[in-house]
């Protein structure tokens, strides 16, 4: 069975059409790549994955479960939208680390949060609360180590290269054990010399139980990381395959049409 | 009069004054946030209600809004109405309250939309994106501007003279109109000036004590 099953996604915003059907299906530790020009809906399509923007029509199903339907009669109230968006982790272009916060802070606020949740209604002694912040703590600082800043912990986010805190964000995201990590042009606000080591980054998460979804740029992380690629353009999927169906066999116009820019 | 007895004699219009300036505050800090809360709400007539009443208060004279408040219940119903100092308190809490909720709106706005979405992807919920993340970056942009505002209340204190409020301005006229003296009325600028200065003063520390992040 499939862990991420996507049906049918539509998504527009007022009269532009973004996205126009979009469906595909991830197997469990499969790293996708999304590539294809500016404005092909990539982003709006790991947006919609996310909840931060609900699409018009589709389904998308994590596991066997449903946890989008727009045909829907009822609409999802906050705390189940909340549960369901949990399926997914999202690093941003752009970081959004929480600047007033220190990295291992970064890291343990929404796990602990939701670790407290889980005992709602009861009273937490002091020694079950304690308990619980250590778990979260010990688990950012495996998280920190993994991504090679543990020596870190104490700085905030202004301290850090661009590198570094997409590394934090990485780490952040990975703290919820989402089923399906998406990545939105995680190099994009890099200087070149710096993408390098978020892209090792995220090459070393590759695991057998690890989805990812990473929309890029990066042509050679697509090919040399990647078990999936997706072409889109203009809100649909031009081609979907392995690195070699993608870059060696395509005989999609569009998709040869958009390497061949790319490679210069 | 010897200047120690027109001192003492100021210290208690000051002490009125003073008790103006800190209940204005304690009331009007958290009312604010409620009426920013309306004048953000998606729901358009409270939008539309809150920005009017927010309208109504900075498009008026704050002492007009005193006289209102101390004559109006009296005209209108021909209730007794509040005491003197109530009825200050009241306007005061209000027309404060109005300008403290556009400088957290402004500071709200100011805050990158990628700071909630961060919040929203990490499953947390609205309340929790609001006082865990967004707050304190809030507090931190708007302190300069608090600064100012909270200057400018101190010496609107004075205003409360208009309905007979004995504050620092109505005693040091109490003794120029009882005494025939005139210095008194000069000497309460110092008053204002030494309570400005620590202000001033406080203001500098809360934004050192934040500046140990950027962004």
């Amino acid at each position: 069975m499939p862990i991420l099953e996507v049906k049918n996604l539509y998504k527009s915003f007022g009269r532009e059409e973004v996205l126009k059907g979009i469906s595909f299906t991830l197997n469990k530790g499969d790293v996708l790549a999304v590539i294809g020009s500016s404005g092909s809906g990539k982003t709006t399509l790991l947006r919609c994955l996310n909840f931060l923007e609900k699409p018009d029509k589709g389904q998308i199903i994590v596991g066997g479960k449903t946890v989008f339907n727009a045909d829907a009669q009822e609409e999802l109230d906050e705390q189940a939208l909340r549960k369901n968006r949990l399926h997914f982790g999202l690093v941003f272009q752009s970081f959004n680390l929480f600047p007033q916060y220190s990295v291992h802070k970064n890291i343990t606020l929404a796990a602990e949060l939701l670790e407290k949740e889980k005992y709602k209604g009861q009273k937490l002694t002091k020694q079950q609360k304690k308990e619980i912040q250590d778990r979260v703590s010990r688990n950012a600082d495996e998280l920190l180590e993994q991504i090679g800043l543990l020596d870190k912990k104490d700085a905030y986010p202004c301290e850090l290269s661009g590198g570094q805190q997409q590394r934090v964000a990485i780490a952040r995201a990975l703290a919820l054990s989402p089923d399906v990590l998406c990545f939105d042009e995680p190099t994009s606000a890099l200087d070149p010399e710096l993408t390098g080591e978020v892209l090792k980054v995220i090459r070393n998460l590759k695991s057998s139980d690890r989805t990812m979804i990473v929309v890029t740029h990066e042509m050679e992380f697509a090919r040399n990381v990647a078990d999936k690629i997706m072409f889109m353009s203009d809100g649909i999927i031009e081609a979907y395959g392995t690195a070699e169906d993608i870059f060696t066999n395509s005989t999609n116009e569009k998709l040869n049409a958009f390497l061949m820019k790319t490679s210069g | 009069m010897s200047f120690v007895d027109v001192t003492m004699q100021l210290l208690d219009g000051f002490k009125i004054t003073l008790l103006i300036f800190v209940v204005t505050l304690v009331f009007s800090l958290p009312l604010g946030l409620i009426i920013t809360f309306g004048s953000m709400s998606k729901f358009p007539p409270l939008r539309w209600l809150t920005r009017t009443f927010v309208w109504i208060i900075r498009g008026t004279p704050l002492m007009l809004q005193i006289i209102v408040v101390f004559y109006g219940p009296g005209l209108i119903f021909g209730a007794s109405g509040f005491p003197r100092l109530t009825a200050v308190l009241v306007a005061f809490i209000v027309n404060y309250a109005a300008y403290f909720s556009e400088i957290y709106r402004g500071g709200i706005e100011s805050i990158p939309q990628g700071q909630f979405e961060a919040g929203q992807v990490l499953g947390m919920t609205k309340f929790q994106i609001f006082f865990k993340v967004i707050l304190f970056q809030v507090i931190k942009r708007i302190t300069a501007p608090m600064g100012n505002e909270v200057i400018t209340l101190v010496k609107d204190t004075s205003l409360a003279r208009v309905v007979a409020v004995s504050e620092l301005v109505k005693s040091a006229q109490d003794i120029v109109g009882l005494k025939a003296i005139i210095w008194p009325i000069f000497y309460i600028g110092a008053f204002y000036l030494l309570f400005s200065g620590l202000l001033t003063l406080l203001f500098g520390y809360l934004e050192k004590r934040m500046n140990y992040y950027r962004g």
